[in-house]
């Protein structure tokens, strides 16, 4: 780690403020941007943490859609999305306590890894991404590994979350990270099925239209058995799988999900 | 009743207190006034030649005291190899040079190129990024059998090829070919036993210090064998009289083989606190323990079983590439030969065995003994042929096994050792029973009903331990002696203290050795301490590995307690004033056979040390002996391991759902801590059977270079705990050890790995999928793609 400043601003006027110096970066719950330090990949020279400012915090519901705070932790996801229990228990399923009751929806989908949970859910759902200078419809948001919509210096300030009439996440753990080697996030609202995939492809979290146009027909694990998996070809190919085996993941886990959704 | 104390005696572990109050000394707890810090600038490449350092604008960054590089250990030894290898021409082995910063070139991604010495941790680092190093990459010798292509790049220049030794053990080469040509089947398998990193939970840490009053050297470190350390660091590297140095490994949070190796860091730590004049410590990072610490295992190996028309083992061969990495580390050579290839035999009757070994430098990081050593990579070879040769001749695995079983002891086989004592038969059985095998097809079944499969996997394995005896292992190349030391040192109000050879890094020392001293005396086992890891406070000894601490150190111990013993009766005869030959020693008593006259524990070790009443003209003074015991024979623990894994055919994902191991490790001292380690020896044969791989790829990038993408096994990766059956109840006694002991330390990793691979083979054909082999990790892609094969 190089040396750096530390602020703690309390408010996000003067979080906006503080980000406004040269090399400085917004701390969230630095379960991402701490290992980076450590590794000496990165040189802020101030971190803004956000972990004081209480409007970045908590879950709330308002009629069918479900707001949550850009600082909220996963652990507090877990124990209080209860309205959208297909969001609450892919948020228990991301690492392990420490990291649950450290690491906060806002610097997963600001720092959008490929193999990352909250990217499936957000785009699965159709989310809005709410910053403290507009809003971004998920469609709008992920653009690639590691990329978003995300303007120097941008900060997520909550995500907004329609809240579906059926929707469940099932994750095919990475045996060493145990992030997505493929996660599926399926959901049934208003506007149609969603699915979004995460983990396997290079370009990051996507859609899968062949299925939700056959799960829009049909939302059944059927539906899914009879087409074919997407192309491994622009899958991520690795240790730990292949581009083919990636793409045969995304349809099976497809389909565990549809099941799971329905109960 | 299961005893409470004593031999027998499961009392928790004494040294957990500290340990889980955070009360533990570990090397990092370590810190001397006015220390500095040393951050290694290591090579990011695997290959290349070092045009250039320029250290100048480091030089002159804030707090750098000095930097050092491989010019500054020119004419300073290099790090040895402690084991001499023949090649089947007779001739040594070569031995390249290993320095303690690279010289001219870099041979593996981590080879430390120089060495910043600063106030701080942070101001060494900032100053090694300023450090200029110009290096001409080369082609990376990666893959063992291209290594040994005459187009290879070398990875050491002085050598004529990448070959350290061809090695040929066993039965001569007619005699093999032979019962190959009469056999009636032949099954053979080609397999790759996977490298791995031991990652014990504390990294590697040295802190060097200099007195200059009297010109001596201490090194702290995380060691399993600090009088090893001594002496070849030392006497081999540094110069360094064994009376000027001390070698201190406090408490050491793990070794697993690792920390048994000198390393460089140590070298370094040492020798730059004698020149600057101050202490120097170093810790390894996580990143740098993935590519600084010795690797472990990979081998590549092709092995053929010979049977006869009515199944009999007739002759098997093996032809292995072991991977020494780009140096050869401590017992780097000795793995793959005599740690291998005398297991070769297994537990069976086969009349001809050949093994033969290459062994081959490449550019990664050296790989030496880990949990096992050698002895799982027999075991992995010869049980997954035994498997593929019961499927192929469609006999049942376990009928196969018990038919070529070794039944009478001593057995002599034909790849050098003598089995002192075994039951093999026995193990079978007592596994047979818990895993109950009876009602196999109907969870088979239930498994079926869920669309998973099931599959069950058997293995056996017999191991060497309780290294060794040291005329034999000096016979085979061995550069040290392998017997162990002790001493008794009873105060004068009848407490003790044991200074033992044998190195506790986790294993129960210091709870176990006590239970052993205490039941010869009849005291309370709280009177007893045992001091390890310090040279300047224990006799000498040669550490902890190769399942030897209780075998060999314990054996010591209780010869140097049977001299008190013999002393202290001579005192309690003068005492009592009664012939030595009537003293009878029972429950911390001394009394005269046949009458009601005796002396109490402490009154006698009070006389030996407040010596008014004393038979002064016989014995001296004092309660205190010591002990050297060299043992006759390696010690044979074997068993009967088996595990059911459930499959899910449409990801490839494999779940243990049940393990049993049934070990027998002769008699048992305290039956919590033997279980503890097979769990923990399991976990690790888990680890390698279905996650963990150190893998390089073609550039000599280590790819698992984090936990990221390096997958340790973690609890839910193991069977539940009632479904996790350790069994130790079958027992022959080692024959030449006074404890009758054999060692359990490394079992479970070497029993495990084939038990998985087999059962998930068998899985897989229950299912109608005619896979014969998938190398380990058997991951979930890897059981896809087989299956789509
Ligand atoms: C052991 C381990 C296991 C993990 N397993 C999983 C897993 O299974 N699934 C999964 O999805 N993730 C996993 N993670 C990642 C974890 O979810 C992190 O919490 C998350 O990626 C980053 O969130 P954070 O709050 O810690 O962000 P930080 O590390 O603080 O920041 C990450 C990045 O986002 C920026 N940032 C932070 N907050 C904001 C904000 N509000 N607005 C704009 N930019 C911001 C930072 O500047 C930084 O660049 C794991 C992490 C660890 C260490």
């Amino acid at each position: 780690m190089y040396s750096f400043d530390l602020v703690r601003p309390t408010s996000m006027e003067d979080a906006v403020a503080a980000l406004g110096q040269e090399d400085s970066q917004p701390l969230s719950g630095g379960q991402t941007l701490i290992p980076t330090l450590k590794q000496r990949l990165a040189m802020p020279s101030t971190l803004v943490s956000l972990s004081a400012i209480a409007e970045l915090k908590g879950v709330s519901v308002d009629g069918n859609t479900l707001t949550i705070g850009g600082g909220t932790t996963h652990a507090e996801v877990a124990a209080e999305a209860g309205a959208y229990p297909g969001l609450a228990a892919l948020a228990g399923q991301i690492g392990d306590p420490a990291v649950r009751n450290r690491g906060t929806i806002g610097g997963s989908l600001a720092n959008n890894d490929p193999s990352a949970c909250y990217p499936a859910a957000a785009l699965g759902s159709g989310a809005t991404i709410v910053t403290n200078t507009r809003e971004v419809a998920a469609d709008d948001y992920f653009q690639g590994m590691f990329a978003t919509a995300l303007e120097e210096n941008e900060i997520v300030t909550a995500v907004k979350f329609p809240i579906p009439e059926k929707a469940a996440y099932i994750k095919f753990q990475q045996p060493a990270s145990r992030f997505a080697l493929v996660g599926v996030f399926v959901s049934k609202g208003a506007d149609g099925v969603r699915v979004a995939v995460t983990g396997a492809s290079n370009d990051g979290v996507f859609r899968w239209s062949e299925a939700e146009e056959a799960l829009n027909g049909n939302f059944a694990a059927d539906a899914v058995e009879a087409l074919s998996a997407p192309s491994g070809a622009d899958m991520i190919s690795d240790l730990h799988g292949s581009g083919d085996y990636r793409a045969h993941l995304v349809k099976v886990m497809t389909k565990r999900a549809v099941a799971k959704a329905n109960g | 009743m299961p005893k409470d104390h004593g031999i027998g005696a499961s009392p928790k572990r004494r040294e957990d207190a500290r340990f889980l109050t955070g009360a533990g000394q570990y090397t990092d707890d370590i810190n001397i006034h006015n220390q500095a810090y040393v951050h290694f600038l290591r090579s990011d490449v695997a290959h290349g030649k070092i045009t250039n350092i320029d250290t100048t604008e480091a030089a002159e960054m804030p707090g750098v005291v000095r930097i050092f590089t491989g010019a500054d250990f020119e004419g300073i030894g290099g790090l040895p190899c402690g084991w001499e290898i023949t090649d089947k021409n007779g001739d040594p082995m070569k031995e390249p040079a290993h320095p303690v910063l690279a010289q001219g070139k870099v041979r593996h991604v981590g080879d430390p190129i120089a060495a910043v010495v600063a106030d701080s941790l942070e101001e060494a680092r900032n100053a090694a990024e300023a450090i200029v190093v110009d290096i001409e990459d080369l082609p990376a010798v990666v893959n063992m059998k291209a290594a040994l292509t005459s187009d290879s790049a070398l990875v050491h220049d002085d050598l004529s090829d990448n070959l350290c030794y061809d090695w040929q053990f066993g039965s001569d080469t007619e005699v093999v070919e032979k019962a190959f040509s009469e056999a009636a089947h032949v099954t053979t398998l080609e397999l790759v036993n996977n490298r791995l990193i031991a990652n014990p939970m504390e990294p590697r840490v040295a802190v060097g210090d200099y007195a200059r009053a009297n010109d001596e050297s201490t090194l702290y470190t995380t060691s399993q064998n600090p009088h090893v350390i001594r002496l070849l660091m030392g006497a081999f590297v540094l110069g360094i009289p064994e009376h000027k140095l001390r070698v201190v490994a406090p408490d050491v949070g793990g070794g697993f083989g690792t920390k048994i190796f000198h390393y460089a860091e140590e070298a370094f730590c040492t020798f730059a606190a004698r020149q600057i004049n101050r202490a120097v410590k170093w810790t390894s990072t996580r990143s740098e323990a993935f590519m600084s610490d010795a690797h472990g295992r990979d081998h590549v190996t092709k092995i053929e079983l010979a049977l006869d028309a009515d199944n009999n083992f007739t002759a098997l061969r093996t032809d292995t590439y072991a991977n020494m990495g780009a140096y050869l580390s401590t017992f780097s050579t000795s793995v793959p030969t005599w740690l291998h290839g005398t297991l070769m035999a297994g537990n069976y009757r086969t009349p001809a065995v050949q093994v033969n070994v290459k062994a081959v430098f490449t550019n990664t990081v050296p790989v030496d003994a880990y949990r096992g050593a050698g002895r799982p990579e027999a075991t992995y070879s010869l049980e997954r042929v035994i498997d593929k040769a019961a499927r192929e001749l469609g006999v049942d695995p376990i009928k196969l096994r018990r038919q070529n079983f070794i039944t009478q002891f001593p057995y002599a086989t034909p790849v050098a050792v003598e089995y002192d004592t075994g039951d093999y038969v026995a193990t079978m059985d007592k596994m047979e029973e818990l895993m109950d095998l009876g009602n196999f097809d109907a969870r088979r079944k239930e498994s079926e009903a869920k669309g998973k499969l099931r599959g069950l996997g058997i293995n056996c394995f017999i191991e060497a331990c309780g290294i060794a005896p040291s005329n034999l292992v000096g016979q085979l190349g061995a550069r040290a002696g392998l017997y162990d030391a002790a001493t008794v040192r009873v105060n004068a109000t009848g407490s003790i203290s044991v200074m033992v050879g044998a190195h506790s890094h986790g294993q129960g020392h210091e709870t176990v050795f006590p239970q052993v001293v205490a039941e010869m005396l009849g005291i309370d086992d709280s009177l007893i301490d045992i001091v390890h890891g310090d040279t300047s406070k224990i006799p000498f000894g040669m550490g902890t590995y190769g399942s030897r601490s209780l075998a060999v150190c314990g054996s010591a111990m209780v010869r140097a307690t049977e001299k008190i013993i013999n002393k202290a009766k001579k005192i309690a005869a003068h005492l009592l004033e009664a012939s030595e030959a009537d003293i009878e020693l029972k429950d911390g008593q001394f009394s005269v056979a046949g009458t009601d006259k005796s002396v109490a524990w402490g009154d006698v070790t009070l006389a030996a040390y407040v010596p008014h009443n004393y038979p002064l003209e016989d014995i001296e003074p004092g309660l205190e002996e010591t002990a050297f015991y060299d043992p006759a024979n390696f010690t044979y623990p074997a068993g009967a391991y088996a595990c059911e894994v459930e499959l899910d055919p449409e990801t490839g994902e494999v779940k243990i759902e049940k393990f049993v191991s049934s070990d027998d490790f002769g008699n048992v001292i305290n039956p919590m801590i033997v279980e503890g380690q097979v769990h923990g020896g399991i976990a690790q044969g888990i680890g390698q059977a279905l996650l963990e791989n150190a893998s390089y790829d073609e550039n000599g990038q280590l790819l698992s270079a984090s936990y990221m993408d390096y997958a340790m096994p973690r609890a839910d990766d193991l069977p539940m705990m009632a479904n996790y059956v350790v069994d130790h109840s079958c027992q022959t006694p080692c024959t030449h050890n006074p404890l009758g002991v054999k060692g359990c330390g490394e079992a479970g990793a070497i029993g495990s790995p084939p038990t998985v691979v087999n059962a998930v083979i068998d899985a897989l054909h229950s299912g109608g999928h005619k896979v014969e082999h998938i190398d380990m990790p058997v991951t979930p892609s890897r059981v896809w793609a087989a299956m789509q094969a």
